[in-house]
């Protein structure tokens, strides 16, 4: 197999960025979804290479960005209930909810603890049948079979002590949101690879037509990201709007079904808040009625008040495409990795943060 | 968190039922055992890509290959292969 080296081969990306300059003649917006790419398109200094025609703008899809504040309140309450071990990806700890953020609850004595895995979640619950372990299940499409498979296991084992608190959002809804905000400026979408392997692409066929956006499935390394900037660049001249593949390595038409089955078999469709956008209809996953025994809101009957966000964060433009990191004023002084304000600046896939680390 | 990395299928250490089908994986050296129910055409040897402990992708050999090829076909790689050697 071709090695990951040489999706970063600098020759190889010098070749993709020449045929881009060549050809780029409209400008373009185009946005990235997804926040990993983002940070690759930042960390590797591809924004400064491409030509002036192209404006590269960042999307939502940071998990811990898109998070909202409630939700993270609800992890940080259930992580202090004393009987509670609450797990989590590590990138969640550091998010500030409307009180405390969990690594302060952490310091102040709850038992949280930070796994690779959901599965490995499982295994902790069944070493501590005397505990409620709770796993945050956040993320998109992407993670979704995997936290859908935690819950499948538990229940094939008869594990009574585990649930989780579900948190995932999906991509083409929000596509959707932005490109129907009579602000739009977005021309062109590159696709989150990660999120097509698991679903595949037939749901941004009607997307790509109904917008007229050209809509290309992409990777995570320089190469891939250049491959699917130039992508997308030719079907903008050509004044096409298709879906495209550009990570056929890793992402089939029809996506994984066995992942997609499982899914389905735990999670239910629902309208979803996201932090700095708002509601989005049909936009996130719950714990479907089935296996609610493993719905943590439903096991803790919990009921949060909803709280207002930071008004001085615009990650919401941001992550909309209509404004990039630099144009908050808080940038970078009351706003940075140590003391973020908002979700952006403390996941490092988060748009903000990548700018403050790479610039 | 949405991090997914491809490594080398070594063995499959388990497979009770289609939920509990598990494998060693070598990520660069690195061994890691990982959940491989969602891929039941893995097999040894294969290459899978892998995300928060479970394998969603099996590696599509030709269409790796096809990234490289993208550009040879606008006659630039053998350019500059020849610049890099
Ligand atoms: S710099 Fe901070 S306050 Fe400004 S948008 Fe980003 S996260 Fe929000």
């Amino acid at each position: 197999m071709k090695h990951l080296s040489e999706y970063r081969d600098a020759a190889l990306v010098q070749g993709y960025l020449e045929e881009i300059k060549r050809i780029s003649k409209k400008p373009l917006t185009l946005m990235e979804i997804c926040g990993g790419q983002t940070h690759s398109l930042v960390k590797n200094g591809i924004l400064d290479m491409l030509p002036a025609t192209i404006t590269m703008v960042h999307g939502p899809g940071c998990p811990v960005c898109v998070t909202s504040l409630a939700v993270i309140d609800e992890a940080v309450f259930l992580a202090e209930q004393a009987n509670v071990i609450l797990c989590s990806f590590g990138d969640m700890l550091r998010v500030p909810g409307s009180g405390k953020s969990l690594l302060e609850a952490k310091a102040l004595g709850a038992d949280v603890r930070i796994l690779y895995s959901p599965l490995e979640a499982v295994k902790l619950a069944r070493e501590n049948p005397e505990k409620e372990v709770v796993f945050f299940a956040v993320g998109f499409e992407t993670t979704a079979p995997a936290n859908a498979l935690s819950v499948i296991q538990a229940h094939k084992l008869q594990v009574e002590n585990y649930s989780i608190l579900a948190s995932h959002v999906l991509v083409p809804p929000a596509m959707e949101a932005i490109l129907s905000d009579t602000k739009n400026k977005i021309d062109a979408f590159l696709a989150a690879g990660h999120v097509c392997t698991i679903m595949g692409m037939e749901e941004y066929f009607p997307i790509a037509e109904k917008y007229k956006t050209p809509i290309v499935v992409t990777g995570f390394e320089p190469v891939d990201l250049l491959q699917g900037i130039l992508m997308a660049v030719r079907q903008w001249e050509a004044g096409e709007y298709k879906v495209e593949n550009q990570y056929a390595r890793y992402v089939q038409r029809q996506g994984n079904k066995m992942a997609m089955d499982m899914i389905q078999e735990v999670f239910a469709v629902q309208d979803k808040v996201w932090r700095g956008i708002g509601e989005i209809p049909q936009s996130g996953f719950e714990v479907n009625e089935t296996y609610q025994h493993y719905n943590a809101r439903l096991k803790f009957n919990l009921q949060l008040t909803p709280v207002k966000e930071n008004e001085a964060c615009i990650s919401g433009d941001i992550m909309k495409g209509l404004k990039k990191p630099k144009q908050c004023t808080h940038f970078g002084k009351a706003c940075r990795p140590e003391h973020p304000l908002g979700a952006p600046m403390v996941s490092s896939e988060g748009a903000c943060a990548a700018y403050f680390h790479y610039e | 968190m949405c991090l997914a990395i491809p490594g080398k299928v070594l063995s499959i250490t388990a497979q009770e039922d289609a939920t509990f089908r598990f494998g060693k994986i070598s990520f660069a050296g690195i061994i890691k055992e990982v959940n491989l129910s969602m891929v039941p055409e893995a097999v040894v040897g294969d290459y899978v890509l892998v995300h928060v402990g479970v394998a969603i992708s099996v590696v599509d050999e030709a269409e790796a290959q096809i990234t490289f090829q993208y550009l040879k076909e606008m006659g630039e790689i053998d350019e500059l292969q020849n610049e890099a050697s």
